[in-house]
């Protein structure tokens, strides 16, 4: 299944995605929401226009695999998997309780359809994607292969273990996502532990790089798109991202990183959401 | 009452060698198999493999914890990824990949850990892994397994890529160690062999304290005291039933295993027996310290895991029954 969204349907379905992240934080109690307002574009344009992916058959050998290695953005993810229909969305609100498929950290043995890979341990997901990739490679498979990583996750050193092996097997089947939100929980990512020059560090690992502004859906389209058109190199596409984009009165502030709104505090986020949308 | 002669040593042969001949045969088979290298595949026995397969075999330089990953995201495509490096760094330096990537997602990948126990000798206590068995054991889903001698280390491998669904750790070590199984002695995943029969004291050991305790029980048969022997392969899942009727039969049990006392094999046994049928308890294992360089034989007498330590053990633990 492949849509061809219209950028006013991705822009309203996204904005649903937003307002589900929140109300299903807020009935948790607890969770993340910077992150995950902060990714809900992007997720919106994986899962309505860039995967190639059936929701009706959640284990389609052909499917694009999504890789997600930041496991504490799972409520975004949870969301754009319930709209793109395949779970009920009613079952967002079971997030993080007792029973739930929707564990606080991605579970796959809870047997939440859509979902690929059990993540929350945080510089693991590219060593996965690159094993998933090679196997594709491997079985001469079309399927692509798209990771979705977080700024402060690249200072794990596994990370770039596994960045070059995916240059060393020329895997032109993969294209990571770099959060870059500029913000982690002790604050930004200069002070905690610089980054920077980020895109000469892929570049120099081996990797095709792309930059885009991950609140502009048709910017995020056009990167996905180059993307498909690189051979012989693994692509990152390093997103400038807002953390809790969409409420203007908690953007960027990185005390709302690993934080849920109370059910009071959800409904003053959903009325700026609407008020900016 | 004693098969005395039941079992000699054919050849000291390292137990990799069984890993390397397992995975060679099993990969002739099935051509899902995958092997993963982090640039010590001749020293773990894996080249065998290598050589013939190229396009399966996959070198990922020195980075394990990125060997696990590959190996897990391989694993959920069908294949079936086996890594092998130096238990140290295959069960520990990676264990939270393990953990989280391999097992949680329940996924098939094989793990070998080779270079295990004191027996690797002159590198000193760096690379020697007396540890692994407690770290991965405790992790849910995963599979123990720790064959005695190279012929059985390569039933081991054959049987984790064939037999195991899950996550799976395959222990064997570098040193030349008795060959004295036979390949028609079979080898099933969580089924014990009683290598010897006894009523006096059971002594149950893995790896290639196996052989040290059928001499112990040979040594002891000498002073009239009859030992029923265990080799325990699989130390996960542990075969409960034939430890059960041991410590009926027996009363008194002594554990062999070239790691730590805490928390190996003697430690899986205890926890079972205690809560099912105590009887007194002997542990012969490293006494919760690091290594050191020497040769094989001296380290294993060094540290008190050589037949008369066995039988000294055996004795102690008859007079608490």
């Amino acid at each position: 299944m492949k849509i061809n969204n219209s950028i006013q349907q991705l822009r309203d379905l996204s904005f649903q995605v937003r307002k589900d992240v929140i109300r299903s934080l807020a009935e948790a109690g607890s969770g993340h929401l910077g992150g995950s307002l902060g990714l809900a574009d992007i997720f919106t344009v994986l899962y309505f226009n860039i995967l190639n992916h059936d929701p009706q058959r959640p284990d389609w050998k052909d499917r694009d695999r999504l890789i997600l290695s930041i496991g504490h953005v799972a409520p975004v993810l949870y969301a754009s998997l319930a709209r793109a229909g395949y779970f009920p969305i009613e079952e967002l609100q079971t997030l993080r309780k007792l029973g739930s498929r929707l564990q606080g950290h991605p579970g796959k043995d809870h047997g939440l359809p859509g979902l690929e890979l059990s993540a929350g341990s945080l510089g693991q997901g590219l060593s996965v994607a690159v094993g998933t990739a090679i196997s594709g490679k491997i079985d001469n498979k079309t399927w692509r292969v798209y990771s979705i990583h977080g700024d402060g996750e690249l200072q794990e050193g596994s990370i770039w273990e596994a960045a070059m092996s995916a240059a060393h097997y020329k895997l032109d089947n993969l294209v990571s996502l770099v959060d870059r939100n500029n913000v982690q929980i002790d604050g930004n990512t200069k002070d905690v532990m610089n980054l920077e020059p980020l895109a000469d560090k892929w570049k120099s690992f081996g990797w095709h790089v792309l930059n885009c502004d991950g609140h502009d859906l048709k910017d995020i389209i056009l990167a996905y798109e180059q993307a498909r058109k690189i051979k012989e190199k693994p692509t990152v596409i390093l997103a400038k991202t807002h953390m809790g984009k969409g409420v203007r009165s908690i953007e960027d502030n990185h005390t709302w990183h690993g934080k849920a709104p109370s059910v009071k505090q959800a409904d003053k986020f959903i009325k700026e959401l609407e008020q900016n949308g | 009452m004693v098969k005395m002669n039941k079992f000699t040593n054919k050849e000291d042969i390292p137990t990799k060698n069984g890993f390397g001949e397992g995975l060679l045969e099993a990969g002739k088979k099935n051509n899902n198999i995958l092997v993963l290298g982090a640039d010590i595949t001749g020293s773990v026995g894996a080249n065998l493999f290598a050589d013939e397969f190229p396009e399966r075999f996959f070198s990922l330089g020195i980075a394990e914890e990125n060997c696990i990953g590959v190996a897990a995201g391989m694993a959920m495509n069908n294949k079936i990824p086996v890594f092998a490096t130096y238990g140290v760094f295959s069960a520990m330096r990676t264990t939270d990949f393990i953990r989280v990537s391999v097992c949680y997602n329940n996924l098939h990948v094989v793990i070998g850990g080779a270079h295990a126990g004191i027996s690797v000798g002159p590198d000193g206590a760096t690379h020697q892994a007396l540890e692994d068995i407690a770290v991965m054991r405790v992790l849910p889903n995963m599979t123990v397994l720790s064959p005695c001698d190279s012929t059985q280390t390569k039933l081991a491998t054959i049987a984790a890529i064939e037999k195991v669904n899950g996550p799976v750790y395959v222990r064997f070590g570098r040193a030349p160690v008795p060959n004295f199984t036979s390949q028609t002695m079979g080898y099933e995943v969580g089924k014990a062999q009683v290598l010897m029969e006894g009523n006096d004291v059971t002594i149950i050991a893995t790896g290639h304290l196996v052989w040290e305790s059928l001499q112990a029980a040979r040594q002891l048969s000498n002073n009239g005291i009859y030992a029923k022997v265990i080799n325990v392969h699989t130390i996960k899942p542990l075969d409960h039933e034939i430890i059960l009727n041991a410590a009926r039969q027996t009363g008194a049990i002594v554990t062999a295993e070239e790691h730590q006392k805490t928390g190996g094999l003697g430690s899986a046994v205890a926890e079972f027996i205690v809560q099912n049928y105590p009887v007194p308890m002997e542990f012969i294992g490293m006494p919760d310290c690091f290594g050191e360089s020497g040769e094989p034989p001296e380290l294993m007498d060094k540290y008190g895991m050589k037949s008369r330590h066995i039988v000294e053990a055996a004795k102690n633990v008859i007079k608490k029954k």
